[in-house]
């Protein structure tokens, strides 16, 4: 049976390879860079697409298996893409007590979508992140990599705005 | 301090560490810096930055240092003081009085911060700019270095062990024991291969002790670092950083980098012979590995899942190799113990808790931040003394110490003092410092259900009492919390934590009950008054509680403009009502009322 693959096809697989080889070369093949090669793949695409995950381990020590068992474990890693402002909101101790559970659902309701979702927009989306640290500005989120403290669950609004022009 | 800049200079210092920049010091430095651009003042007026002083409560933060070294700090810069600061204090010589942060004045809330912290760890955390090794030289930066390579290695782990230094991620192991073992250890292969590791998982919800050191001072971590390598006789190490931390993670790059070119790091180090390297790693969002088997599994690129101890890290730990791992705030104290001498250090503290410990101090507290107190001091000094007490004037309720391994300590127990034993004693541990401060709005089965939630999430699922019993200890947390608990479930409880804490491999399971088990010691009366009673007394359990309005509301509607499902109905300048029936209990109409007419019953 012959298969016939269309040009376009064809350069989409030789540019996935290519990029793919581009990573391990830069990152390196052994197994101990299993996870800085998957952090690339995400400081790239915003996510890990499968495509490139299955060509990345053409050109690395690791199997798919462990490549997959790896991605899977660390909760830093998506298998979906992320809005344009991704958007963690903290529930860590102090924000947990200081009302974050409020705070996500106003933004939920704010940005209608849920955690773990992005907005019909593309513009951002909502995941919750377990501390990062700011506990004295509690309630806190970080939009992008910017952290926005002491949050009013009245002023998601206003405080979206500010970081996101 | 520094000699690095030219003396008739004035400095502007800008405390750009996370919390700094989330309070908005990123554009106050912006703000300064075109200010000096425009105003074309460069050539007498400075622009620098350093990290987390610790005094979070009063970010962001602005240093002037005048030419003849005097400085002065102002708290709660916003653009309007930034302006003042500039025109009055740079330009004018006059500093602005009312925005100054005196420590030295007593009865000022930065005295009353900063009069009982002893700060060793801390000691150039907010002084110096963390992106510079000059200054961290002039500060004293890798001084100690030098002293310790001059010493034999057994003369520096001497040192340590005499400073009775313990292992500050918590655990509490003796530092010198750890390394005596690694150095009597010849190491792997013909190339003898020892590791270091230095352990910056921070992944305590609460705790932010090593992120504001490594921000503020990496320069501190990584002599510490090299002075273990000549102690062990290690040739590689890693600094195993929480991937939430990006800024963290960019300082110590920088920081590897220059000590590299300074000869602190690489071959032959200051000609003594000895060979070390230093890589970070960042981490991927796992709280597990933050336990020394799973970080290493997961250094090797691994699924970071703990494994069987013996054999500890120190006789087999990376790639078969020994391996000596500690916490960032255990190798920033190593400088000060090699400079000071171990006796200067076990002065400070207790009997068996030596030395200082950074606690991050957040919750209802008026002073937040990260401070640095000598062991023994008691936890009532810390949350009234340093922290100013309650922010909301309502009574304190407890101290949550040690984050999801650690327990509630309650008000009565205050004058508890900070000791390892002592902290045990409670049921609650010393932990890596995160201690979150409770007041009666803070409901402790809620506290207790969300750790279990975290721990839940969090655990790697490789023992069974682990995986499925904190998930049922979850599950009853919440049905409690939603008004269907039994009295029954209290017993249950206890032992199903007491058996997950016998039957874990590692310290995330045999530690994740202690929650419950402190609350049910503590608290146990909130816990029957939820399940008998169906209240929930601070106002925090959605399934218990409602809202309702009182005859202060005044008809603004600004309450009804809020609410997410229209429950609240009303005519203008009459008194409202709640639908309980369409409430969800989402407190945004509570939030919202100007006259304290909403409450919560």
């Amino acid at each position: 049976m012959t298969h016939k693959t269309c040009e376009c096809e064809e350069k989409a697989r030789k540019m996935l390879s290519a990029e793919a080889k581009e990573i391990v070369e830069a990152v390196g093949a052994g197994k101990e860079m299993a996870i800085p090669i998957l952090q690339e793949i995400q400081k790239r695409h915003g996510y890990l697409p499968l495509d490139l995950l299955k060509a990345v381990c053409r050109h690395a020590d690791f199997s798919e298996a462990e490549l997959y068992g790896v991605a899977t474990f660390y909760s830093q890693f998506r298998f979906k893409p992320r809005g344009k402002h991704p958007i963690k909101v903290c529930i860590g101790t102090a924000c947990h007590v200081g009302g974050a559970a409020a705070v996500l659902d106003a933004l939920c309701d704010e940005l209608k979508t849920e955690v773990g979702g992005t907005t019909a927009d593309g513009k951002y989306s909502i995941e919750t992140v377990a501390c990062i640290g700011c506990c004295s500005l509690a309630p806190v989120m970080m939009v992008g990599d910017q952290a926005v403290g002491n949050l009013d669950p009245l002023q998601l609004k206003k405080a979206l705005k500010k970081v996101s022009e | 301090m520094t000699n690095v800049i030219p003396e008739d200079k004035q400095r502007i210092i800008v405390g750009l560490g996370s919390c700094g920049i989330a309070a908005g010091a990123k554009h106050i430095h912006e703000f300064f810096s075109r200010q000096i651009e425009e105003r074309a003042i460069a050539s007498s007026v400075e622009l620098d930055i350093t990290s987390c002083a610790g005094m979070c409560y009063a970010e962001p933060l602005v240093e002037v240092v005048d030419g003849d070294g005097s400085r002065t700090l102002y708290g709660s810069v916003d653009e309007q003081v930034a302006l003042r600061i500039l025109q009055e204090h740079v330009l004018g010589g006059k500093p602005v009085d009312a925005a100054v942060l005196d420590a030295h004045a007593a009865d000022t809330d930065t005295h009353r911060f900063l009069s009982r912290q002893k700060k060793i760890v801390l000691r150039n955390c907010g002084v110096i700019n963390p992106e510079s090794i000059d200054e961290s030289i002039a500060a004293g930066g890798y001084s100690a270095l030098k002293k310790a390579l001059a010493m034999k290695p057994a003369e520096v782990i001497e040192a340590v062990l005499t400073s009775g230094l313990r292992g500050r991620g918590g655990a509490g192991f003796p530092t010198g024991r750890k390394w005596q073992l690694v150095a009597q250890n010849p190491g792997k292969g013909e190339a003898k291969t020892k590791y270091i590791v230095c352990n910056a998982d921070e992944g305590d919800p609460g705790a932010f002790m090593d992120r504001s050191t490594l921000e503020g001072d990496p320069h501190s971590v990584i002599e510490g670092m090299i002075i273990c390598a000549h102690a062990t006789g290690a040739t590689d190490g890693y600094i195993y950083c929480r991937a939430e931390y990006p800024l963290a993670v960019r300082r110590l790059q920088i920081a590897i980098k220059q000590a590299k070119e300074k000869g602190f790091l690489g071959k032959d180090i200051l000609g003594s012979g000895l060979n070390f390297k230093i890589k970070v790693k960042e981490g991927a969002g796992a709280f597990v590995c933050g336990e020394e088997t799973a970080l290493m599994q997961s250094i090797e690129g691994r699924r970071g899942m703990p494994t069987k101890r013996p054999p500890y890290p120190a006789v087999s730990g990376l790639w078969g190799c020994p391996t000596n791992i500690n916490n960032v705030e255990t190798f920033a104290n190593i400088p000060w113990i090699v400079m000071h001498g171990g006796e200067a250090y076990a002065a400070i503290g207790t009997e068996k808790s030596k030395g200082t410990k950074v606690f991050a101090l957040a919750g209802k507290v008026k002073r937040g931040g990260l401070v640095e107190v000598p062991m023994g001091i008691t936890i009532r000094d810390i949350v009234e003394q340093i922290g100013g007490g309650s922010n909301t004037g309502r009574a304190l309720k407890a101290v949550q110490m040690g984050g999801p391994s650690g327990g509630c300590i309650p008000a009565s127990l205050f004058d508890t003092r900070v000791d390892y034993d002592e902290v045990t004693k409670t049921g609650a541990i010393m932990g890596s410092g995160g201690m979150l401060v409770m007041d009666e709005t803070t409901c402790m089965v809620d506290v207790a259900r969300f750790f279990l939630n975290f721990t839940q999430n969090e655990s790697c699922g490789k023992c069974t009492f682990c995986r499925i019993g904190t998930k049922r200890l979850l599950e009853i947390l919440t049905r409690i919390t939603q008004g269907h608990g039994k009295i029954e479930d209290i017993d249950e409880l206890d032992a199903l934590a007491r058996s997950i804490n016998k039957g874990s491999l590692c310290g995330l399971g045999q530690t994740a009950p202690n929650p419950v088990l402190t609350t049910l010691k503590y608290f146990r009366e909130e816990y029957v008054e939820h399940i008998e009673k169906k209240k929930c007394r601070a106002g925090v359990c959605k399934a218990l509680i409602k809202y309702t309005v009182t005859d202060k509301c005044t008809g603004c509607t600004a309450c009804a403009r809020v609410c997410p499902t229209q429950a609240i109905t009303g005519q203008r300048k009459q008194r409202h009502a709640i639908n309980q029936a369409a409430c969800i209990k989402c407190g945004r109409c509570y939030l919202r009322c100007n006259f304290n007419a909403i409450v919560i019953e």
